[in-house]
């Protein structure tokens, strides 16, 4: 009945309003972050199921959200802080170490999570449509839940020891919090999905990601503040994009430390390059990864 | 009717081979050529548009698809058929988009929904409904969509009682039938299934092919890849045979069929190759022929017609009065056996000695099977030597089965009331009631028939 459909003749009939077209290569810039909008619904239910399941069938349950980063603090507290006597600018050590590390497990957390993308979802992937970038977006939104929970554990013992006389001098510059908390999601965003790109070709990626993340957080002012680096060597860590974010949050609540409002701006132009990068890669491999991994 | 969906000369190319470091230094050696302007020195040199490994193709390569064009209407209900290998699976996964083609477009015009595994992206920690919600916006349907048409979901799966219970504790069947609830309920303009039908028990099978039939009632269009399920064929409307990428045949489902046998089985020694086989070798069926009451060849049969089954072979060592016991064995695409025939119950005997080549032939008489596809073995063995086979092949051929009239009054069942029509008579009898009954019914004010 239809023996005739592809012949040329049929192919020349008046247009018809294709609502989709497919073709093998897509534009670079043509990004289809609107259809991330439309795909909003699965977000939240992404969003969802990660956090529901995280602990579920755990004794201690949502208490896994803030243990983890309360004894890192802790032994962080004990090692750079007693053993190594590093200094915290006068900051109460615990203080100085646990904002320090909730700060950047959210980073981390962004960025391997993400990281894993393709190859962790390769089986979905595979068998259904939908846009992928749904996925790093609800990893991002989910550990800034995760965040949001620590952060308040960090509030209430912040709050606790400034009203007990300690010495730190919250300022104006909290107001940067949410830009910061942006800007280190967009960060772990960008490189996750670059990452996750590089990694549906060559699995070394996948494997560098792991420790490299640790290395990283040694040079990222987590456990010693940026005063503590002779000032001519400075400028080699402003380069690192997390060594401002770590130390403004901890300028805005404790006031101390050597980090000035350029070098953030800097930082944040950084975070924007990478997320652009990461977008584009991540768009580019979404298409026929299945095929590689 | 409307094209929803242009294929237009699509090409998928897969590349062989692992991503190794080789790959790695080969990568870089091309972009740096890319970069320097000069031309790529791993670029593929393709003459002539042959598929596969054809001498002087790259063999690092793989066509999988070669120049696939074709429409879709609106309403239309396709099967795709074709050998493994044949390009039908890249096929859906560049209608679904999970992959992009090599080279061609696709058009496509409504939502497509793809079922080419049900259940993905189920969470075994979530409860049932949490896996309605998350599977139906995997599938791209929004929120407020998935609340309207819960209950219905639920409905159709049949495990109302266990919503709330997480998925990990049900049993597979309870999945895949919330996952086929899920999908059923898309109500896409467009739906892709492969594989789907595989599962579940034969009273979800039969729902699931309800559903299908009224979604397909309802205008929208539905491409199957037949794995050759009887239940499907009979849906499908169109056929289209896919043979080493490109499409060999588009037309209607009887002649895709028709096609597809002839292109499998209808040319001699196309059992000749085959590996799948065991036996000494002494005797080696080469084709399996079926033919009608006059003798032709027929490469579908049709129910309650005769049919003789050809069993053509080449002896090598004829053998002294070897006793010889041979059968066919009928069975269903879901491997249930249907029945198996050999000389030995139809009560003759080949004790002769056997000429170099021959040929077997089992005449089935009125052929109970319904409108399928079956899959048909044989053995050849010797009882004079313990049994030992000769020859013999599980799922040698496909037989397909398509119209026919075996009750003669025009009613044929489905393959999904039975795999098998049975010659029967049905008479009415009363039961004679015991005296005092009736007696009893008498001074009833109405007989039990009035009511």
């Amino acid at each position: 009945m239809t023996e005739d459909a592809t012949s040329p003749a049929a192919l020349a009939e008046e247009p018809i309003q294709w609502t989709e077209i497919i073709t093998p290569h897509l534009g670079w810039f043509d990004l289809r972050l609107r259809e991330i909008w439309q795909y909003r619904d699965l977000v939240w239910q992404f969003f969802r199921r990660d956090f529901v399941s995280s602990y579920r069938q755990t004794v201690l349950g949502p208490l896994w959200f803030v243990l983890p980063p309360l004894f890192t603090t802790v032994v962080m507290a004990i090692i750079f802080g007693r053993v190594a006597k590093v200094s915290t600018d006068g900051v109460p050590h615990l203080l100085f170490f646990l904002l320090g590390v909730t700060a950047w497990n959210y980073f981390a957390s962004c960025l391997t999570r993400t990281a894993g993308t393709f190859t962790g979802n390769a089986g979905l992937f595979g068998k259904v449509y939908f846009p992928r970038l749904t996925v790093p977006v609800s990893v991002v939104l989910n550990n800034l839940a995760t965040f949001g929970i620590q952060f308040a554990i960090f509030l209430v013992i912040f709050l606790y020891q400034w009203s007990a006389g300690a010495p730190v001098e919250p300022n104006w510059r909290i107001v940067l919090v949410p830009l910061l908390l942006v800007q280190m999601g967009a960060l772990g965003l960008g490189l996750g999905c670059l990452v996750s790109a590089l990694t549906t070709r060559y699995r070394d990626f996948g494997m560098l990601v792991g420790f490299g993340v640790q290395l990283w957080m040694y040079v990222s002012c987590v456990v010693f503040p940026l005063s503590s680096i002779a000032p001519n060597l400075r400028w080699v860590f402003i380069l690192n994009p997390m060594v401002p974010i770590i130390e403004s949050f901890r300028f805005a609540f404790f006031g101390k430390g050597v980090i000035e409002i350029w070098q953030l701006a800097l930082s944040f132009g950084m975070s924007g390059v990478f997320l652009f990068i990461g977008l584009l890669l991540f768009h580019h491999v979404e298409r026929t990864f299945t095929d590689t991994v | 009717m409307a094209v929803v969906i242009r294929v237009e000369k699509v090409s998928k190319q897969y590349r062989l081979g692992t991503i190794s470091r080789r790959m790695l230094y080969r990568d870089v050696q091309s972009g740096f050529a890319r970069l320097m302007g000069r031309p790529d020195p791993h670029e593929k040199i393709v003459e002539g548009a042959a598929n596969g490994s054809v001498p002087g193709e790259n063999p690092d390569y793989l066509w999988a698809l070669r120049d696939v064009c074709f429409d879709v209407h609106q309403g239309d209900v396709i099967g795709i058929i074709g050998r493994n290998g044949s390009g039908k699976s890249t096929l859906l996964k560049i209608l679904s988009r999970i992959t992009a083609p090599t080279e061609g477009r696709v058009f496509l015009k409504g939502r497509v929904a793809c079922l080419l595994e049900v259940g993905t992206g189920f969470h075994p920690e979530l409860t049932g409904r949490d896996n309605i919600y998350l599977n139906g916006s995997i599938l791209g349907m929004t929120r407020t969509e998935i609340t309207r048409k819960f209950d219905e979901i639920v409905d159709f799966s049949g495990v109302e009682k266990f919503i709330d219970t997480p998925v990990k504790r049900y049993s597979s069947g309870m999945t895949v039938r919330l996952a086929f609830a899920v999908a059923a309920n898309l109500e896409p303009e467009i739906l892709i299934i492969d594989e789907v039908l595989a599962v579940g028990d034969v009273e979800f099978q039969k729902k699931c092919l309800g559903k299908m039939n009224t979604v397909a009632r309802e205008g929208r269009t539905i491409l199957f890849v037949s794995h050759q399920s009887a239940a499907v064929e009979n849906l499908c409307k169109r056929g289209i045979v896919l043979k080493n990428g490109s499409v060999q045949f588009d037309g209607t489902q009887t002649g895709a069929i028709a096609h597809y046998v002839n292109e499998t089985t209808g040319h001699r020694g196309c059992l000749r190759d085959r590996r799948d086989r065991k036996g000494n070798g002494q005797v080696r069926v080469t084709e399996i022929e079926f033919r009608d009451r006059s003798g032709r060849t027929i490469t579908t049969a049709r129910s309650g017609d005769d049919i003789d089954v050809c069993l053509h072979f080449e002896s090598q060592a004829p053998t002294a009065r070897p006793d010889l016991s041979v059968g066919i064995s009928i069975k269903t695409y879901l491997d249930a056996p249907v029945f198996l025939q050999n000389n030995t119950l139809a009560g003759e005997r080949f004790a002769e000695f056997l000429p170099e080549s021959g040929t077997f032939i089992c005449r089935l008489g009125r052929l109970p099977l319904p409108s399928a596809s079956f899959r048909i073995g044989f053995y050849i063995l010797s009882r004079s030597h313990k049994g030992e086979y000769l020859d013999a092949m599980e799922n040698a051929v496909e037989l397909h089965v398509q119209g026919g009239d075996f009750f003669g009054n025009g009613l044929s069942p489905g393959i999904t009331d039975g795999v098998a029509l049975v010659e029967a008579g049905w008479r009415l009898e009363a039961t004679e009631p015991p005296a005092e009954m009736a007696a009893d019914r008498q001074h009833a004010p109405t007989s039990p028939q009035a009511t």
